[in-house]
């Protein structure tokens, strides 16, 4: 029955506050969802480790809320996991902070044990043309922003009146915007996507998205789920020049797999098309870079695109884009950049890397920084799907137990963790947003969404959220 | 005792939850049960414990019927460790590792959403396997370090012919990287 004794121990440790509690802190600005897989692996490793985790919107799951598409609920249910751990009596979440402004590096290192980044990518990379700052052109991060419920893109009112949309960047974001510029409303309004876009995208004229990219069929950065979906969407047809496949069917055999069904799939969606009669219609338009955002004859907003047309030299992963010297306009209202994000640096204590946009880092060890860890996107760039940045976040989460084990952090010395810094915040008028407090929040948006017939109508709001997350 | 008692509704509170989402984290069995590397034996004190408290669906089968239902399955962990199992004729192989506490996650609960339950099934046990729908398919082809038995866990349906399957968890390294697709970048 030692067992069970041990069981005990560790309820009754947890009840009479364990002195020996080594605190780590997770922060982020919105990409907790990382930190609540670190914090997991740690409570399974280490009995005697709680994890407070920092955020600066008042609500918790970062790109799972607000980058994940509407429509792909499932790939949400990861959400389950997250709460549960956030839920663990040696986990808090302290929504509403925004570090490097309310508290800064430095004042959490003193107050934990060690301190973890995994803030992510809030910047997204620029096309650095001229008219790329005209209405009519986004980057793919406002607009899924927008569509997604993000507080600071609830003003985006993209104009949907043109007929032709252009996205550069053939990455699975790029694909999601195509597809919810497509979608049937019908589609769209049962799933938790803000209700002002779905009214937008209800009145909107966009009937062709093409999405393009720099490079050839061989180097197209989305997965075969996402493409799939674009091809079975109804009431849509494939658009895409033969021209841009020559060579493409021989080099297939020499493929891996997952690079061979998703060529297939593309050759296939290429060749058939589909249905003459739909009304929508998309297609990839490949080796072709951006030069210039064209304003109409008022100067005042973008009418169309001229891109360069690139050759390829080399192959396969590493094929490089080579201008040929010849443009083409194409005739379009909207323009979405969907080039990549881009970390931001956070706190001038934190070393950064403005060449890679990341923190320097030895396997998420912060170079030259004891106690300070990242992890995510900020630690090794803006790519990857959830099952990418879990598995990293696994790995700096036992970096971290062997630093730990290894004595590297000085764990003799007791840290206030998150009494010192809640204390320090109200001083500075800051107050706290609990995990109990996001499940108001979070009960008022199924509650509302129910009246509407989705998942959850979500809050715009900082300010209401706020005010319900109190009340 | 005061603890088994607290055991016995913490578990089946996770047991209510166990069908909506096979997450056992916050069940202290499953706690005591990870795997971290070191070689402390929780495993083997985990079996004692559920059977003498009965919790987990009982592998202690008395009838004749319910003996023929019953596959072994040996489940092969990160670290190299053997975890030899008895499931039932239907279960499923990732609602499985997790009553058992291996370390296989499934972060989509089950629906063809991620691959992070992705398993190698033993070459004799792989044929035997119905073929993968397409959205299996699409979501195996963004795991790393893919192979020609490679399965999602959630898809393997436990029968009788599967007696003696072994599933090995990938030894899931930094480099995240699928041999030349990258979906790089998003």
């Amino acid at each position: 029955m030692v067992f069970l004794e041990a069981l005990m121990l560790i309820f009754s440790s947890v009840s009479v506050g364990y002195k020996q509690t080594h605190h780590f802190q997770c922060f982020t600005k919105s990409q907790i969802t990382h930190c609540l897989f670190i914090s997991l692996h740690h409570f399974q490793a280490r009995q005697d480790a709680a994890v407070d985790v920092y955020e600066r919107l008042p609500v918790p799951f970062g790109l799972v809320r607000f980058g994940v598409a509407p429509d792909h609920p499932e790939v949400k249910n990861v959400i389950n996991t997250f709460t549960q751990t956030a839920q663990h009596e040696r986990c808090s979440f302290h929504g509403n902070v925004n570090v490097g402004k309310d508290v800064t590096i430095d004042e959490l290192r003193q107050a934990y044990h060690a301190v973890v980044l995994s803030y992510g990518a809030e910047g997204n990379r620029s096309m650095g043309i001229s008219g790329e700052d005209l209405p009519g052109v986004f980057s793919a991060k406002d607009f899924v922003g927008w569509y997604n419920g993000l507080p600071s893109n609830k003003e985006l009112r993209p104009d949907l009146s043109c007929e032709t949309a252009v996205i550069l960047g053939q990455g699975n974001v790029a694909l999601d915007v195509a597809r919810i510029l497509l979608a049937p409303v019908e589609m769209l309004k049962e799933t938790d996507i803000t209700q002002n876009a779905l009214e937008a995208l209800a009145g909107s004229k966009v009937r062709r998205v093409l999405i393009v990219g720099r490079r050839g069929p061989l180097q197209i950065a989305c997965t075969i789920k996402e493409l799939r979906e674009m091809v079975n969407l109804p009431n849509t047809r494939a658009d895409m020049l033969p021209a841009d496949f020559e060579g493409i069917a021989e080099a297939l055999k020499d493929l891996p797999r997952p690079r061979k069904r998703l060529t297939e799939l593309m050759m296939k969606a290429a060749k058939e098309g589909g249905d003459d009669k739909a009304e929508k219609c998309w297609g990839f338009r490949f080796f072709r870079s951006p030069v210039e955002v064209i304003a109409g004859a008022d100067g005042k907003r973008a009418t169309g695109i001229r891109l360069a047309l690139n050759k390829l030299e080399g192959s396969g992963e590493s094929a490089r884009a080579e201008v040929t010297g010849q443009l083409e306009d194409v005739d379009c209202g909207l323009i979405i950049s969907s080039i990549g994000y881009k970390s931001i640096p956070i706190d001038p204590a934190v070393p950064f890397d403005p060449r890679r946009a990341i923190v320097p880092n030895e396997m998420g060890r912060v170079q030259d920084t004891a106690g300070l860890y990242c992890s995510g996107w900020v630690k090794r760039g803006p790519t990857g799907v959830i099952a990418t940045t879990m598995n990293d976040s696994f790995d700096t989460a036992r970096v971290l137990i062997q630093d730990m084990e290894a004595g590297k952090l000085d764990l003799s010395v007791n840290k206030p963790g998150a009494q010192a810094i809640t204390a320090l915040l109200q001083t500075r008028g800051v107050r706290t947003v609990l995990f109990s407090h996001w499940e108001k929040i979070n009960a008022e948006e199924e509650k509302r969404g129910k009246f509407l017939g989705k998942p959850r109508e979500k809050l715009l709001d900082v300010d209401e959220m706020l005010k319900i997350a109190w009340s | 005792m005061a603890a088994s008692a607290a055991v016995r509704s913490a578990v089946s509170l996770t047991q209510r939850f166990v069908r909506v989402s096979p997450d056992c984290s916050i069940c202290p069995l499953y706690r005591l049960n990870a795997c971290t590397g070191a070689t402390d034996g929780f495993t083997a004190p985990s079996r004692r414990l559920r059977t003498s408290i009965g919790v987990w669906q009982s592998g202690d089968s008395s009838s004749p019927e319910e003996e023929e239902r019953v596959v072994n399955v040996v489940y092969i962990d990160r670290c190299g460790q053997r975890i030899p199992v008895q499931a039932r004729a239907g279960e499923n192989a990732l609602h499985l590792a997790h009553k058992h506490g291996v370390d296989l996650e499934g972060a989509c609960e089950a629906s063809l959403a991620c691959s992070t339950c992705h398993v190698y099934v033993s070459s004799e046990h792989y044929e035997k396997l119905p073929e993968p729908e397409e959205r299996e398919d699409d979501m195996l082809d963004m795991a790393p370090m893919l192979q020609e038995n490679s399965r999602l866990g959630c898809q393997i349906v436990l029968t009788p012919e599967l007696d003696g399957m072994e599933l090995t968890l990938p030894k899931v390294t930094r480099n995240f990287y699928v041999d030349g697709h990258v979906p790089k970048p998003h």
